[in-house]
């Protein structure tokens, strides 16, 4: 089943209320550099990656570059990355965006159920996600009741409230997520899948920072 | 056994079809038996001995008489345009022929209970959609093949091939599984509260469990829908038609193979399709069905919407005789997601003062320490309902003393030693505080929960039995009427979030 780019599957999901970090898609290395200035002048921290529409496991390639701080590290990396490109990725880019941190992430996305068809699902996120198993589904469409539902059935319902420093998770934004996500899948029946992995939670509001969109 | 991916869809059925099914003018068994380990046996004995309200026909092929019947060697001897509702108990390779003959005599409905159809590998499912397509170019509803029966309390029809036949109520049961229909009669029987129609829906080749829940939100004789599904070939189709059915009647589901290992046995029990637990989970709340985890909480929940008035809010409060009961079931309270242990406001408090002495618990749980008099209990019940602010009750306690005055008739000391009066003042006692119960529940329109073992232990027990005389289940535990208070409540919430219209 044919996978959009990493930059095509956000484009499309912008289109439905999804809010994704700030990135720019760029050819060279030295508008890599350009474009981690720009997005980041404190140099906190960028990530690349390297994008193609063939470009599927990138973290398994080691496509992803973390935690680049200042422009000689955006350089090596961005370097790298292009070096990594074998002639089956095809046309190539390089996707610069900041490093986002927040202690709490969730997990949204699109699958396709045998008995029930098109489910949307919201999941607790993070590296422990597998084994908390904290997720809920329901079929698409979803109204505005069944968002706001969704996020009440979630068993870890103290990782929406405030919690150490940070405040309370907007449920609203939350909910605007995954009523973006059905309206995606009623728009453009074509999509397979959708997986929105990681949403980190920064001051309160979710941001996609990945998104992959898997069509018919 | 039952399978419902027959790989047909009816659609000739109409009202009339479930009229005829569930309160039929007369009723055929088709293979009555005089051997009683014989289904056709079984059946034609339900069907009287539960007293059904219109005549009764059966045939055999010996002519034999059998419970009293004169039976008729075919359906072809029996009159034409009386009887509704035939009950075939033959082997499933005479059945086409039976079938004309049924609609030939203006016969409605068919419930098969004969095996070897869609359960049989690819000859019976091949057989069964042939059957099906026959019925339809008939007329006929068929229910089944391969299932258990029906029971349907307004017309006392009793036509299934199992015991029991249980009292009549509002509750109206669907299941793909014969075995849990009797399960959820079992418990009507047990507790008093019951069923308004009950069917076993077999290999569900022409009428699904869907369909029967959905003449049921229909029916006036039906208040709560009450089911048991296994596999669901059109997880789609069965959503909408829930949705629709819950949005007129309370719908209690019970999914067997919500595990691995209960998918797996699903598989080879249905044939159907096992989906991931979580996907229904979410459909069930999507679409407003009560999902229970277990059976008796399925018919607790169930008995709990045909008989207690709606849960308007959260606030609970708990009304004990003892301590230790009231602190279990505060902590039932608190760790429910949506139920609130209710903070008691002065005003409340100060109206309980007025009945009590001083050393009561000021809190909830309204613990009254031993401090009743004759009419403490209907009282503070009563100052309970009558406040705006409380939502439900819970009341413990019931019966303790009548299980004193049990032990006091049979302890060897009776009748004498002073014990008559107080023995007979106990059992009076407990009958009272079940009654006020129901009637400060019914007068204030709120729920009143009695909860007590003695409601299982000893049914018998004054307090307990007038529970089940006023119509109403007395709860086995406090933290099952807990949960089936937070059925009410999940119900409640569904229809008040969607009454603005953005659903």
């Amino acid at each position: 089943m044919p996978t959009l780019s990493e930059s095509a599957s956000k484009a499309l999901l912008r289109g439905y209320s999804v809010p994704l970090a700030e990135e720019r898609n760029v050819a060279t290395v030295e508008a890599a550099i350009g474009a981690a200035h720009e997005l980041d002048p404190n140099a906190q921290g960028v990530v690349i990656k390297l994008c193609g529409d063939r470009i599927a496991h990138k973290t398994e390639r080691g496509l992803v570059k973390l935690n680049l701080r200042g422009a000689s590290a955006v350089r090596s990396a961005a370097t790298e990355l292009l070096a990594a490109a074998t002639t089956d990725d095809g046309p190539v880019t390089l996707l610069v965006a900041p490093m986002l941190k927040g202690t709490r992430e969730f997990i949204a996305g699109v699958a396709d159920d045998a008995q029930f068809g098109k489910v949307l699902m919201l999941g607790v996120g993070g590296v422990l996600a597998e084994v908390i198993a904290d997720v809920v589904f329901r079929l698409i469409p979803i109204s505005p009741v069944d968002a706001y539902e969704m996020i009440d059935d979630l068993e870890m319902q103290g990782l929406l409230r405030a919690f150490r420093g940070e405040p309370a998770v907007n449920r609203h934004a939350l909910a605007t997520v995954l009523l973006g996500l059905s309206e995606a899948v009623e728009a453009h029946p074509e999509i397979r899948s959708i997986d929105v992995n990681p949403l980190i939670v920064v001051n309160g509001e979710p941001i996609a920072v990945d998104a992959l969109v898997e069509v018919a | 056994m039952p399978t419902s991916t027959s790989g047909y869809t009816a659609t000739h059925l109409t009202n009339a079809h479930f009229l005829a099914f569930f309160d039929p003018r007369a009723v055929v068994v088709v293979g009555a038996s005089s051997h009683p380990g014989k289904f056709g046996f079984v059946a034609l004995h339900n069907i009287l001995a539960g007293g059904f309200s219109g005549r009764v026909y059966a045939t055999n092929l010996e002519r034999e008489t059998v419970l009293n019947i004169e039976t008729v060697v075919s359906v072809d001897e029996l009159p034409n345009g009386e009887i509704d509702l035939a009950i075939i108990c033959t082997p499933a390779s005479t059945n086409s022929s039976i079938l004309k003959s049924c609609a030939a005599k203006g016969i409605k409905a068919v419930f098969i209970t004969s095996a070897g159809y869609g359960e049989a590998g690819e000859s019976g499912l091949k057989a069964q959609q042939e059957l099906m397509l026959l019925a339809e170019s008939l007329g006929l509803l068929i229910a089944g093949p391969n299932g258990q029966g029906v029971v349907s309390t307004p017309s006392k029809l009793c036509a299934q091939i199992v015991a029991p036949y249980p009292p009549p109520g509002s509750i109206g049961i669907a299941s793909q599984s014969g075995n849990f229909v009797s399960s959820f009669q079992n418990w009507a029987v047990g507790s008093g509260v019951g069923i308004s129609r009950a069917v076993s829906a077999g290999n569900a080749a022409m009428v699904t469990v869907a369909d029967y829940l959905s003449f049921y939100a229909d029916d006036p004789a039906t208040t709560v829908g009450l089911a048991y599904v296994e596999g669901i070939a059109d997880g789609r189709a069965f959503a909408e038609r829930a949705r629709i059915v819950a949005a007129k009647m309370p719908l209690v589901l019970v999914k067997g193979g919500a595990t691995e290992g209960g998918q797996a046995a699903a598989q080879s029990h249905t044939g159907a399709l096992a989906s991931n637990d979580k996907v229904f989970d979410g459909m069930c709340r999507q679409v407003g069905v009560n999902r229970a985890a277990t059976v008796e909480e399925a018919f607790e929940a169930a008995a709990t919407f045909a008989t207690q008035p709606l849960l308007k809010g959260p606030n609970v409060v708990v009304l004990t005789t003892a301590g230790g009961w009231g602190v279990v079931t505060a902590d039932a309270i608190t760790n429910d997601r949506h139920l609130q242990l209710m903070a008691l406001p002065d005003d409340l408090l100060k109206l309980i003062d007025t009945k009590l002495p001083p050393r009561w618990s000021r809190s909830n749980p309204v613990d009254l320490a031993g401090a009743e008099t004759r009419e403490t209990i209907p009282e503070v019940m009563e100052i309970l309902a009558a406040h705006p602010d409380v939502h439900a009750i819970v009341y413990l306690g019931l019966g303790i003393q009548s299980n004193q005055a049990k032990f006091e008739r049979n302890g060897g000391f009776f009748p004498n030693n002073g014990l008559e009066r107080i023995v007979d003042f106990h059992e009076r006692q407990d009958a009272r505080y079940a009654r006020a119960a129901h009637d400060l529940s019914v007068n204030y329109s709120k729920p009143i929960l009695t909860a007590t073992e003695l409601g299982v232990c000893d049914p018998s027990n004054p307090g307990p039995a007038m529970v089940r005389e006023t119509g109403r289940l007395c709860y086995p535990s406090a933290n099952r009427a807990v949960t089936s208070l937070a059925h009410l409540y999940r119900r409640q919430r569904y229809l008040d979030r969607r009454a603005d219209g953005n659903n």
